[in-house]
This record gives C-alpha cells, sequence and structure tokens, in this order.
C-alpha cells in the first residue's frame, strides 16, 4: 500500500498543465522518431536533451517530456517494421517477421493495432513491476556474473536457428557472420584492435545501427530498383494495385486480442525480466519472447508467415523491457540500454544521484516519473489506435515516391546520429550485402542478433574466464547458469525434433489433402 | 601528477585579473562557438562540454548559446583525427578532454597522432580515483589488498570501467608499483563496459575489489553497499568522501586524478588561444561551476591553463612508463 499512496503523491507531481502537454509532445516526437530508420529511443532522447536544458525545466517536467520520447519511441519502431519491412529501431527488428507478411496479407491495419495494444499492455504491466518491485529486483541483477550472462547470451543463440527461416543452415551461417562482424574494433579485456585495419573508425566497432539500415533500408531501395529497371511496367503496376487494397481494418477485434492475451501475458514478464538485467535489454527482450511464443505455440510453422502472435509478443516484449530497463538505471545507477545510458545522464546534470538511495532520497522524482510512464503510455495508445488508418496509408504511397524517401532518411538518420561520412559508406556496403543475402534466401534478423549479443557474449565469456583464472566449470557454477544452460540445450533441439514432427504431419496432410481432393 | 599540488590561489589571483580585463580588448571576438564532445550524448565529455558551455553562457563570455556536436569513435580518436586533419585553423572551436584522451595519446591509440598537434588549453575540475570492496569484505585498507593480490595475484579479481590499459586499469597498477609489486601483469583486472557496471558485479560477489573515479561510486558509498578502502587524492576530498582515507596516508603515494578539460587545434590563433585559455579559467573560477563540481562530484584541480600543457605531456610520459611495464606498448 505505500507502494501505492507513493504513487498518488507521484500524480500529484506529475499532473499539471505543462507537464501533459510535455508528456504529449514527448510521445509524439518519440512515434515519429521510432518510426524513422537509423533514428531509434537513444538517439531521439539525445537529440531532445538540449531542448529540454535549454528550456530550463525542472528535473520532473525535464524527465516526463524524455521519458516521453523513449516510450514513444518503444511504440513507434513497429510501424516501419510491419508496413515496409523496415525495423524503426532495433527492439523491434523481431516485429518484422510476422507484421510485415500480415501487412502483406493486406491485414496491416490490424496489425498496427494490434502492436499497439500489446505495447500498452507491456509497458503498463512493467511500470507497474518498476513501482512494486524496483528495490528488490535489484536483487535479480544482482543474480548475475559473467559467467551467467554468457549462459544467457548463449542461450538466446541456441534459439536462435529456430527463429526466422525454414532453413537452418542458413540462420546459423547468418548468424555466424554477424558474429564475425561482431568482432570488428578495440578488443576490451586486451585493449588491442582487431579487424580495424589502422581505421580510427572501426575502433568503437560496427554500430548496429549502421548494419540495420544498410541491411533492412537500403536493401530493400536496391531491390526495388532492379525490379523497376529489369520487369515490365504492368508487373509494376499490379505490384503497386496489390498493396493499395492491403491496408485492412485499422482495428483489432476481440476474438484476435484474446487469441494474442496469453502471448502478450508471457512476453511482458519474459521481456520486463530481460529488461531488469543491465546489458541485455529490449532487443534480447522482444527476441526471447518472440523465441518462446514461438515454442508454445501449437503449430508453429505459421510463425513468420503472419501469425498475429508474432506481432504482438516482441511488441509486448520490448516495451515490457524498456520498462524493466529503468530498474537497474533508478536502483543501481547502471544503465541496461543506450537510452537509459543518456537518460542517466539526464539525472545526473538535474543533481539526482540515482543509486541505492534514490527511492528514499528523491521520492518526487522517482514517483513523478513512474506517474508520468503512466500517463505517457495511456497517451500513447489513444495517439496511436486513432492513427492506425493514417500510418497504413503509408502503403498506398506508390513504391517509386516511398522508396527515394526510405533512402534519404536512412542517410539523413544515421549522419545526424554519428556525423561521420564513413558511417554511410558502411551503411551502403551493408545495403549491398543486405541485398545478395535476400536474393540467396539468407535471413537478415540472426545478422543483426549476432552483431547486438555477439560483443556481450564474448566479453562475459572472457571476464568469467578471467575471474576463474581459466577455469571452465566456472561457467555451470550456479544453479541459474545451470538452469540457463539447460533452457539452451532444450531450445536448441526442441525446434529440430518438433519441427520435424511438424513438417511430416504437413506433408502427410498435404498428401491426403491431395487424394481427397482429386 | 606533480602540478597538483601547486597555485590554488595562483588561479584565484589570475581569475581576479581576467576578471578586470573587460573581453572586449582582446583581438579575438569569438562567434558561433562550437565544442566537440567526442563521445555520444551521455558520458563524461558530453558533460563537459554540456556544461561548461552552459556555464560560458551564463557569463556571457561566449555570444549566444555554445554549440555541441557529439562525435564518437575510436574513444576520441576520430574527433582527434577530424581537429588534425579538417578543423586546424578554427578559431571558435574547443574539444572536451580528460585523463582517458592523455591514456590513448600515451599508448599510440589514436594511429598517427600525438599530443603536439593540438594545443592544450586548461582543465576544470577532476575526479579523483577510489579503490572499493564490497561492504563484508574481509578486507579494509589498502595495504592489505595489495599485500593478499602480491601473496597470490589469483585470488583478487579487480573490476573497472575501461578497457585493459585504460585509466580505471592504469589506477591499479599504479597503486601497486608504489606498493612494491613488481609483477605488474599479474594483476587481474576484468574490464567492464562502464564503471555503473563493473560496481554491480563488486555488489553480486563475482569481483573481489573495484576501481573507478568517485563520481562512479558516489550513490553507492552514501547507501554502505560498498567500503573504499582508498582514494587517490593528494589530499582527504571534501563532502562525502572525507571519511575515506587516501593511498598516501597509508603509506603508498599513488595519485589518480580523472581531469577533465579541452584541448583546441593546433592551428588556432595566439589570441584565440588566450582568449579559450581565460574562458576556461573563469568558469573554473565562478560559483556558479563550483556549484556544478560538488553536485557532480568533481574535485577542484590545480593547474593553472599557463601549466596545463606541461601536465599533460607530465601525465603521458608517467602512462607511457607503465604502459611499457605491463607489455601494452614496447
Amino acid at each position: 500500500m505505500d507502494s501505492f499512496a507513493n504513487l498518488m503523491h507521484g500524480f500529484d507531481v506529475a499532473i499539471t498543465f505543462q507537464n501533459i502537454g510535455l508528456a504529449l509532445i514527448g510521445c509524439f516526437l518519440g512515434t515519429i522518431i521510432g518510426a524513422l530508420p537509423g533514428l531509434g529511443p537513444s538517439n531521439g532522447v539525445a537529440i531532445l536533451l538540449p531542448l529540454a536544458f535549454s528550456l530550463g525545466l525542472d528535473a520532473t517536467p525535464a524527465l516526463i517530456l524524455l521519458t516521453s520520447v523513449y516510450y514513444g519511441a518503444m511504440y513507434g519502431g513497429r510501424i516501419s517494421s510491419i508496413l515496409l519491412n523496415i525495423p524503426g529501431d532495433e527492439p523491434a527488428l523481431m516485429t518484422t517477421l510476422d507484421g510485415y507478411p500480415m501487412a502483406r496479407a493486406g491485414r496491416a491495419g490490424e496489425a498496427l493495432a494490434l502492436s499497439g495494444i500489446a505495447s500498452f499492455v507491456g509497458a503498463f504491466f512493467a511500470t507497474i513491476g518498476l513501482a512494486i518491485l524496483a528495490p528488490q529486483l535489484v536483487k535479480v541483477a544482482l543474480l548475475f556474473g559473467p559467467a551467467e550472462y554468457f549462459a544467457l547470451f548463449a542461450l538466446a543463440f541456441a534459439t536462435l536457428g529456430g527463429i526466422s527461416s525454414t532453413n537452418q543452415a542458413k540462420s546459423a551461417w547468418a548468424a555466424a557472420f554477424g558474429l564475425g562482424i561482431a568482432m570488428i574494433g578495440v578488443d576490451g579485456q586486451t585493449g588491442v584492435p582487431r579487424f580495424a585495419f589502422e581505421q580510427i573508425h572501426l575502433y568503437d566497432g560496427i554500430d548496429f545501427l549502421v548494419a540495420i539500415v544498410g541491411l533492412f533500408a537500403l536493401s530493400e531501395v536496391l531491390i526495388f530498383l532492379e525490379h523497376s529497371g529489369g520487369r515490365s511496367a504492368k508487373a509494376l503496376a499490379a505490384q503497386t494495385n496489390k498493396s493499395q487494397i492491403a491496408i485492412g481494418r485499422p482495428v483489432a477485434s476481440f476474438a484476435l486480442l484474446k487469441f494474442c492475451t496469453p502471448a502478450i501475458a508471457r512476453s511482458t514478464v519474459i521481456g520486463f525480466l530481460a529488461g531488469v538485467l543491465p546489458g541485455a535489454g529490449a532487443s534480447l527482450g522482444s527476441f526471447l519472447a518472440y523465441a518462446t511464443e514461438k515454442q508454445v505455440s501449437n503449430g508453429g510453422d505459421t510463425f513468420g508467415k503472419g501469425d498475429p502472435r508474432g506481432v504482438a509478443a516482441p511488441e509486448a516484449g520490448n516495451n515490457a523491457a524498456a520498462g524493466g530497463a529503468l530498474v537497474p538505471m533508478l536502483a543501481l545507477g547502471v544503465p541496461g540500454s543506450g537510452t537509459t545510458a543518456v537518460l542517466l545522464a539526464v539525472l545526473l546534470a538535474l543533481n539526482v544521484t540515482p543509486g541505492p538511495l534514490l527511492f528514499t532520497n528523491s521520492p518526487d522524482i522517482v514517483w513523478g516519473l513512474i506517474a508520468a510512464l503512466f500517463i505517457a503510455n495511456v497517451m500513447l495508445l489513444l495517439l496511436n489506435l486513432p492513427l492506425v488508418g493514417l500510418f497504413a496509408r503509408v502503403l498506398l504511397i506508390p513504391a517509386k515516391y516511398l522508396m527515394p524517401l526510405v533512402a534519404m532518411v536512412s542517410f539523413v538518420g544515421i549522419y545526424g546520429v554519428s556525423g561521420s561520412t564513413f558511417d554511410l559508406l558502411v551503411m551502403v556496403l551493408f545495403g549491398v550485402i543486405g541485398w545478395v543475402l535476400r536474393k540467396l534466401d539468407i535471413p537478415l534478423v540472426p545478422i543483426i542478433m549476432g552483431i547486438l549479443l555477439g560483443n556481450l557474449m564474448e566479453a562475459n565469456l572472457r571476464r568469467a574466464m578471467t575471474i576463474s583464472n581459466g577455469d571452465w566449470s566456472a561457467l555451470y557454477g550456479s544453479y541459474l547458469s545451470i538452469g540457463l544452460w539447460i533452457f539452451a540445450i532444450v531450445g536448441f533441439f526442441l525446434p529440430v525434433f518438433v519441427g520435424r514432427k511438424i513438417k511430416n504431419k504437413m506433408h502427410a496432410k498435404t498428401v491426403s489433402d491431395k487424394t481427397t481432393g482429386s | 601528477m606533480t602540478y597538483q599540488l601547486k597555485l590554488r590561489s595562483g588561479i584565484t589571483a589570475f581569475a581576479l585579473v581576467a576578471g578586470l580585463i573587460a573581453a572586449p580588448t582582446f583581438a579575438f571576438e569569438p562567434s558561433q562557438t562550437e565544442c566537440i564532445a567526442p563521445a555520444n550524448a551521455g558520458g563524461g565529455w558530453d558533460f563537459t562540454c554540456r556544461q561548461v558551455g552552459k556555464t560560458m553562457q551564463d557569463l556571457a563570455i561566449v555570444p549566444g548559446t555554445m554549440q555541441v556536436t557529439n562525435m564518437a569513435g575510436g574513444g576520441g580518436g576520430v574527433a582527434f583525427a577530424e581537429v588534425v586533419s579538417k578543423r586546424s585553423e578554427d578559431n571558435n572551436l574547443i574539444i572536451a578532454a580528460s585523463t582517458a584522451t592523455a591514456t590513448r595519446l600515451a599508448t599510440n591509440a589514436f594511429p598517427g597522432n600525438t599530443m603536439d598537434q593540438v594545443r592544450w588549453v586548461g582543465a576544470v575540475g577532476a575526479d579523483y580515483g577510489i579503490i572499493a570492496v564490497a561492504k563484508d569484505s574481509a578486507i579494509n585498507t589498502l595495504p592489505e589488498l595489495l599485500a593478499q593480490i602480491k601473496a597470490d595475484p589469483t585470488s583478487i579479481s579487480v573490476a573497472g570501467g575501461s578497457a585493459v590499459g585504460g585509466w580505471d586499469h592504469l589506477k591499479v597498477l599504479i597503486a601497486a608499483e608504489k606498493s612494491g609489486i613488481t609483477d605488474l601483469r599479474s594483476i587481474k583486472y576484468v574490464a567492464f563496459d562502464g564503471g555503473g557496471e563493473a560496481v554491480t558485479q563488486l555488489l553480486a560477489g563475482s569481483v573481489e575489489a573495484f576501481t573507478g573515479d568517485a563520481s562512479e561510486a558516489k550513490g553507492f558509498v552514501d547507501s554502505g553497499d560498498i567500503k573504499v578502502i582508498a582514494v587517490l587524492s593528494p589530499e582527504r576530498m571534501p563532502g562525502d568522501f572525507a571519511s575515506f582515507p587516501t593511498a598516501r596516508e597509508q603509506g603508498i603515494d599513488a595519485i589518480g586524478a580523472n581531469w577533465r578539460g579541452f584541448y583546441a587545434p593546433g592551428g588556432m590563433s595566439d589570441e584565440a588561444f588566450a582568449f579559450w585559455q581565460e574562458a576556461v579559467t573563469k568558469v573554473y573560477s565562478s560559483d556558479e561551476w563550483k556549484g556544478v563540481m560538488t553536485q557532480n562530484g568533481l574535485a577542484p584541480i590545480e593547474v593553472s591553463a599557463a601549466e596545463f600543457q606541461g601536465f599533460v605531456e607530465d601525465s603521458i610520459a608517467s602512462i607511457q612508463k607503465i604502459s611499457r611495464e605491463i607489455g601494452l606498448i614496447q
């Protein structure tokens, strides 16, 4: 009840005319920033940081503005994932897998509405979790040493094969390729640059944002160029016509929501826990949520072909993770993601010291912030659902106008973030690689996961080895790590057996269909 | 490191004189000033640029606002190379720097770049290093920790937020060297992504000791979750850290100051350079800046703008010495 009273006090602090206005602006800008490829939550918050300072805002309103942008970007990322197959930011990566097929099948409106609601549920319960459990949850984060983190990332990689392609060998190759890219840059454990070729720009490694925008957005543009040059105008017109009818109803029916409820519930819990772990974050949250749903659903072969649960799960997962990531930031002063790192800097600049004492020392700020998160979340739902129809109209823009726009936004976005022409060249290179890989039908998602998680996995393995003086048994030295390894092994082998069973069933079914049909 | 004890009063006197001379007497008129933070928003360099820029604005040292540009990459190397090769003549530009910049210059981590390609403007504060253990650790003093490392290096893992060979690592090595440990390479240092993660692992019990900056550990010191066994400052720090002994008090003459300051393009005119030296000095001695320093756990650094070039040279030389001993550079 204490938390409840505190929260009410928080609403007292948060609900002023100015704060609501700031939250509205933040939500709107955040959604746009999230939807634009290349601009994600962390850049969004960083870009608006000077605005908050130059407006001379106090701690609470400044935080309200910036966290609204943060939550807004987590909502917005899904829009371009679903409509264009281009993740607006890295946590929205998994949403492309089923969101885009849904849009292609004429259910774009439904997919947007459903993912909006899933986002709301994920963020709502994560915020409740943050409000009630933050001090206790810190203990979960403290259970994870380097060995446990390594097991966790190994779990993610073990389930990668079953995720995005029917061809496991291609998935494995893609993951290995991503891991290889992750090796570029200065190695933290020795301070030696690897594969950097004396190029100072490569010392920090390849930014996954550059890779995402190149692999997804630019390769899409290249494919369009190739087709529009080679194919007859008739085929193009047919393609355009096909997408013109493909908007669908801009609402999610009650039956659809009911169908997806278990998926949303599970994903919220998984996403939240992934968010609580510093260094895991929203991308891992949405990934594990998707992987879990694919495993527990009956007849998992609908995933990747426009299964609504495959849209709801990652969106609930990544929004819950966004809330979860605030736990270590507030209670430990440890940023769990790029965005929380920027928010942490804001707190410090506002003379707030995050850490174990924050909840007792600055209750106004903490509870005002949590109340603001609730407000932003409701606002985002109200803002997003009516706009679904509008967003979906992006599909009506003929590709010949849309694709140059995508290319432009990609270049401006990446240059705006890094201010480096070198990154633009790397992005173009990734665009070409993505184009080739798409032709070879190699999935792109494992590549990004390899880049995102590869560094963390390696760093934690080597930390664990340094601490244990090279004793490998340290990797399975705690109950937690043993548990994670068991999940990893199950996750790796289950799809192999279950997948074969389903394939056999499918085969039998088609055969029987044929026999009855003829 | 020898400059730290000097000239607190010198700076104040200098600033007083500077205050008397009105800005228009300078031949150089700043316009559209810019500060490059060689990292993403949210880090220490970003903080330096934004806070100093804001103070310069408030004190009307620069006209209008100072633009902050984030130029991340290569641990500051991208910005350094850019300034040397493309912005060398820019009179309206300063770039945030810290001990990390000096460390990387010392270990040749900026390929083809050296400290004399730019002009070193001045420092605005220092973040002193600390060495800490978990609150329930059996170790209570720095000599105890170092004695245990000396007896069995494999028994103690030290966590820090910088890469191997980075500043957090070097602080432990400086202390170890001063205590007479000869095989510096045997010390187990575990690199994490930032001081926050390293402290968390100390709390989680994965490592035995933590090396970082005072500001990084402040939240945990207040809550009593960690035990600071040594502060690497010349004398006791004011405020929250006053109750913790310095390494010097414990007979280990190790000082680790992570200074924060600025460099300017190498081709900057002497008038402009003098303007920026004065500007930084004015900020440093202002009451506004003193407020910012206390809020953020920054300690005063006793090195005047005129001495700063020599100060950076000295610190690079001493970092090179220790990096050679651990075999990081030849």
